[in-house]
C-alpha cells in the first residue's frame, strides 16, 4: 500500500508476518471472521466519535436535570445518548468558574471510548501520562490553554473499571443556540480537559 | 505490579506529540488490524482487561517503552492465546513463516 503520510519508518515487516498470521489461527478456528474485525473496526473509527461525548454535553447546557443526571449518574445520561454498551463505570466531572478538571491514565490508557470514540495518540503516551499528574498546569499551557492560578486544576486517573469524562463550561456568545449548535461547538479535547470550549467566532 | 507502566509523576520523558484532532487514530494498518482482532478476540470473553493488561505488564520495561502502542495489544493477545491453550507457540510460528514466505513471494497483505 502506497504511504503518503509522515512516519518515521516504515512498519517492521515482522509485526505485519505476526498480525496476519494471528488472523490466519484465528480464522482457521473459527474464533473470529474477517466481516467480523471490520465490523469492529468501522464502528469504533468511524461511528462512536468523540459526538457521543458532545451531545451529551450540548444536552446537560440546555436541561438542568439532565445536567443532574450526568452528574449523579453518568453512565444512566449516556444511554440517552449513544449506541454501544459501555465499558466499566462512567463519571462526569464539572468544569466551574473555580476548577478546571483534565482526564488521564497513568498506568495504561483507560478511556471513556464509548462516549469519545478512539483515544489520540498522546493520551496513549508516556510524556503526557507521566506528567500530566505532576505538573499539569504547565502541560495544560503546552495544549495552549492557561489556567489562572486563581482555579484550582484536579486531576483524574482512569482506570478499566471507572472513566472519566470532562462537563466543560458553556462558553458565552452561545445564547439561544440549538442542541445540534452547540453540539458541534463542543471538541474531543475539551471533554479530556485538555481545552475549554471556545465562544463560537 | 511495580514497573514501567506505572509512570504517573515520572520525568524525562520529553514534550507530548500534539496531533490534530482529526488525524487517523492508527498510523499504520497493522495497528487497525490489531484494533479488530484485539476487541473481537477479547469479546469470546476468555479473559478480562486485568489479564490483558498484566500481560503487557509483563513485557518487560525496555520492550514496554521501544514498542508502538498497539504493539502491546498484539502481545498480549498472542501471550493469552498461548497461555489459554487457544493457539500453541509452535503453530504460531509456524503460519508466521508460511505468511513470511507467501508475503516474500509477492502476496498482499
Amino acid at each position: 500500500m502506497a504511504h503518503d503520510h509522515d512516519h518515521n519508518h516504515e512498519p517492521p515487516e515482522d509485526i505485519v508476518v505476526r498480525v496476519k498470521a494471528l488472523e490466519n489461527l484465528m480464522n482457521k478456528r473459527g474464533y473470529l471472521d474477517q466481516d467480523g474485525i471490520d465490523l469492529i473496526v468501522d464502528t469504533y473509527e468511524n461511528k462512536v466519535g468523540p459526538r457521543i461525548g458532545a451531545r451529551m454535553v450540548a444536552k446537560a447546557w440546555l436541561d438542568t436535570d439532565y445536567r443532574n443526571l450526568v452528574l449523579t449518574d453518568a453512565n444512566e445520561a449516556a444511554k440517552e445518548v449513544q449506541i454501544s454498551a459501555l465499558q466499566g463505570d462512567l463519571i462526569v466531572v464539572e468544569n466551574t468558574d473555580k476548577l478546571h478538571n483534565v482526564v488521564v491514565c497513568t498506568l495504561c490508557s483507560c478511556y471513556p471510548w464509548n462516549v469519545l470514540g478512539l483515544p489520540p495518540s498522546w493520551y496513549k503516551a508516556m510524556p503526557y501520562r507521566s506528567r500530566v499528574v505532576r505538573e499539569p498546569r504547565a502541560v495544560l499551557a503546552e495544549f495552549g490553554l492557561n489556567v489562572p492560578e486563581s482555579k484550582e486544576v484536579r486531576v483524574w486517573d482512569s482506570n478499566s473499571e471507572l472513566r472519566y469524562m470532562v462537563l466543560p463550561q458553556r462558553p458565552a456568545g452561545t445564547e439561544g443556540m440549538s442542541e445540534d449548535e452547540l453540539s458541534d461547538l463542543v471538541s474531543r479535547d475539551s471533554m479530556i480537559g485538555v481545552q475549554v470550549v471556545k465562544s463560537p467566532a | 505490579m511495580n514497573g514501567i507502566h506505572d509512570c504517573g509523576g515520572m520525568e524525562g520523558f520529553g514534550p507530548i506529540e500534539m496531533e490534530d484532532e482529526n488525524a487517523s487514530k492508527f498510523k499504520e494498518d497493522w495497528e487497525r488490524r490489531v484494533f479488530g482482532l484485539h476487541w473481537g478476540i477479547s469479546m469470546l470473553g476468555n479473559w478480562g482487561l486485568d489479564d490483558i493488561r498484566f500481560s503487557i505488564e509483563r513485557m518487560g520495561n525496555g520492550a514496554y517503552l521501544s514498542t508502538p502502542y498497539y504493539e502491546h495489544w498484539l502481545v498480549a493477545n498472542e501471550t493469552l492465546l498461548v497461555e489459554h491453550g487457544n493457539i500453541t507457540a509452535e503453530e504460531y510460528e509456524a503460519e508466521q513463516e508460511r505468511v513470511r514466505a507467501e508475503l516474500k513471494s509477492g502476496g498482499v497483505f
